[in-house]
C-alpha cells in the first residue's frame, strides 16, 4: 500500500492527510499505532521507536506486546465508524481504558470522564447507550474516550466520513477546539476547507506516496504537484455546485 | 398416576445435576474450541475443528455407549487412574453430554465471537488493552450477547438430552419412569408425568434466559 513515506510531526502540530481513497492515508495513520503493521519501516513516537521483528513470512510483527500496549495508551484514536463498545454506556466507554489499562481509581476516572463529556458537549447523555445516540454524538463520545487517556497525540481516521452532512459540523467544532488547545494531532479527512483552516501541515498522498507536503497555504494555494492541484480542483467543483 | 409424581421427583435433582455439570464443562470446552479456531492456533485450531465435526455429526446415544461400554473394554483404561470415573454411569453420562454440548456450543460461540465487529476490538487495542483484557471486557461480553438466543436453545436441548443417561442405568427422571413402567405397565400416565417434569424445568430455564436476555440487551 505505502511505498516509502517519511512523515514527521512535532509537538503541537496539526497534520492533515488528504488524498483520494486508496491513496494510503488511512494506512499511514493506522501504522502509527500498529493497527496496520508495516512490512518495513520505522515508527518513532516521542523519541521511542516501536520495536518490530520479522514474522517469518516476509512481513513484520510486533516485537514487544508490552511496549506497543504502553505506546498505544499514549495515542488517542478516533475511527471513521466510532467503534464505541455497544454494551457500555457513554460514561463507561470513556472510563474503560483509564480504569482498566492505566488502572486509575474509578472515582477519579468518573470525574475526569464527566469533564471530557462536558467538553465535547454530551454530558447529558452520560448514562445512555451508544445506539441511543446520533452519529455526531457517538463520534463526540469516541473523542472523549480518546481524550480520557491524556494522549500525547490524537489520531483521527476520517472522523466525519460516516456522518450525515448535518452532523459533520458538531464533530469538526470539537476537533477545532482540540487543535486550538495546541494538541498534537494527525487527521485523515475529506473535509478540505476544515483541513485548510485547522492544520499547520497538509500532506497530499497519491498511490502510497506523499506527493506534496507543506503548509496549507502552499498545498491548497499553489501546489507544485499537478495531481494535487487536480485533486483539489475536483473538490472545489463539488463545493461550488 | 398420582403415586408416580413423588417417585419421579426423586429423579429431578439427578437430571439437574447431569445438565448442570455437562453445561459447565461443555461451556469451558466450547470457549476453548471457539478461541482455538478463531485465533487460528496451529495445532489446537485443527484439533478443535475435528472435535466439533466429530461430536456434532454423530448421535449422542452412540457417543454415550462408546464412552460407557467402549472404554471399559480396554485393559489399559481399566487399570488406569481414570477407571473409577469411567466405570460410573453418572460420570460417563456427564462426559458424553459435556463433549456433545461443547461441540455445539463451540460452534455457536465461534460464530458469535466472529460476529463482533472488528472495529470494537481495534478500539480496544488502540486504547492500549492487552489481548486478554480486550477479550474479557469487549469480545466476550459482546459475543455472548450475540450468542445468547442460540445458546439458550442449546441449554434447553441439554435438559432433554439428559434423558439418554437412563440408557446407561442412571436413575434420573426418565430412568425412574422406565423402571416404574416395567413394574406397572402404565406407560402413558408415567411418561406424561416424566414429560411434565421436563416441561417444568424448561419453563423455569426459559424464564431465566429471558430475564438475562432482557437485562443484557438494554443497549439495543
Amino acid at each position: 500500500m505505502l511505498k516509502g513515506i517519511s512523515l514527521e510531526a512535532h509537538e503541537g502540530d496539526v497534520v492533515s492527510l488528504i488524498g483520494s481513497s486508496g491513496s494510503g492515508k488511512s494506512t499511514l495513520l493506522r501504522s502509527i499505532n500498529m493497527l496496520e503493521i508495516p512490512t518495513s519501516g520505522r515508527v518513532r513516537i516521542g523519541g521511542e521507536e516501536i520495536r518490530l521483528k520479522p514474522d517469518g513470512r516476509g512481513g513484520s510483527t510486533i516485537a514487544s506486546r508490552r511496549q506497543i500496549e504502553r505506546i498505544r495508551a499514549t495515542l488517542g484514536m478516533v475511527f471513521q465508524s466510532f467503534n464505541l463498545w455497544p454494551h457500555m454506556t457513554v460514561i463507561q466507554n470513556v472510563i474503560e481504558c483509564p480504569h482498566h489499562v492505566l488502572k486509575k481509581p474509578k472515582a477519579e476516572c468518573l470525574d475526569e470522564a464527566a469533564a471530557f463529556l462536558d467538553k465535547v458537549g454530551i454530558l447529558d447523555k452520560r448514562d445512555q447507550y451508544p445506539s441511543q445516540l446520533s452519529g455526531g454524538q457517538q463520534q463526540r463520545c469516541a473523542i472523549a474516550r480518546a481524550l480520557a487517556m491524556h494522549p500525547k497525540v490524537m489520531l483521527f481516521d476520517e472522523p466525519t466520513s460516516a456522518l450525515d452532512p448535518e452532523l459533520v459540523n458538531e464533530v469538526l467544532q470539537v476537533i477545532r477546539l482540540l487543535a486550538e488547545e495546541g494538541r498534537t494531532m494527525l487527521l485523515v479527512t475529506h473535509e478540505m476547507r476544515f483541513a485548510r483552516g485547522v492544520s499547520n501541515v497538509v500532506a497530499f498522498l497519491h498511490n502510497g506516496l506523499i506527493e506534496e507536503i507543506g503548509p496549507p497555504e502552499k498545498v491548497f494555494g499553489n501546489s507544485d504537484s499537478a495531481r494535487c492541484r487536480e485533486f483539489l480542483a475536483h473538490f472545489q467543483d463539488k463545493s461550488a455546485q | 398416576m398420582w403415586e408416580a409424581i413423588p417417585r419421579i421427583a426423586a429423579g429431578v435433582p439427578v437430571t439437574l445435576l447431569l445438565a448442570a455439570a455437562a453445561i459447565a464443562f461443555g461451556f469451558v470446552i466450547a470457549i476453548c474450541s471457539a478461541l482455538s479456531i478463531l485465533t487460528k492456533r496451529p495445532i489446537l485450531g485443527p484439533i478443535a475443528k475435528s472435535y466439533i465435526y466429530l461430536f456434532r455429526s454423530t448421535p449422542l446415544l452412540v457417543q454415550l455407549f462408546l464412552i460407557y461400554f467402549g472404554l471399559g473394554q480396554s485393559t489399559l483404561i481399566r487399570e488406569s487412574f481414570l477407571w473409577p470415573v469411567l466405570q460410573s454411569p453418572m460420570w460417563c453420562s456427564i462426559i458424553a453430554l459435556a463433549l456433545n454440548t461443547g461441540a455445539f456450543s463451540g460452534e455457536i460461540f465461534r460464530g458469535a465471537l466472529a460476529a463482533v465487529p472488528v472495529g470494537q476490538m481495534e478500539a480496544a487495542k488502540a486504547g492500549g488493552m492487552s489481548w486478554w483484557l480486550s477479550f474479557r471486557r469487549i469480545l466476550f461480553p459482546v459475543g455472548m450477547r450475540i450468542a445468547l438466543p442460540s445458546y439458550g436453545n442449546e441449554l434447553v436441548m441439554m435438559i432433554k438430552a439428559t434423558a439418554l443417561a437412563s440408557t446407561v442405568t442412571v436413575l434420573e427422571i426418565t430412568g425412574i419412569a422406565h423402571k416404574m413402567i416395567s413394574a406397572t405397565y402404565r406407560t402413558i400416565e408415567i411418561f406424561i408425568v416424566a414429560g411434565a417434569y421436563y416441561l417444568a424445568i424448561n419453563f423455569v430455564l426459559t424464564r431465566i434466559l429471558k430475564t438475562i436476555e432482557d437485562r443484557v440487551s438494554k443497549h439495543q
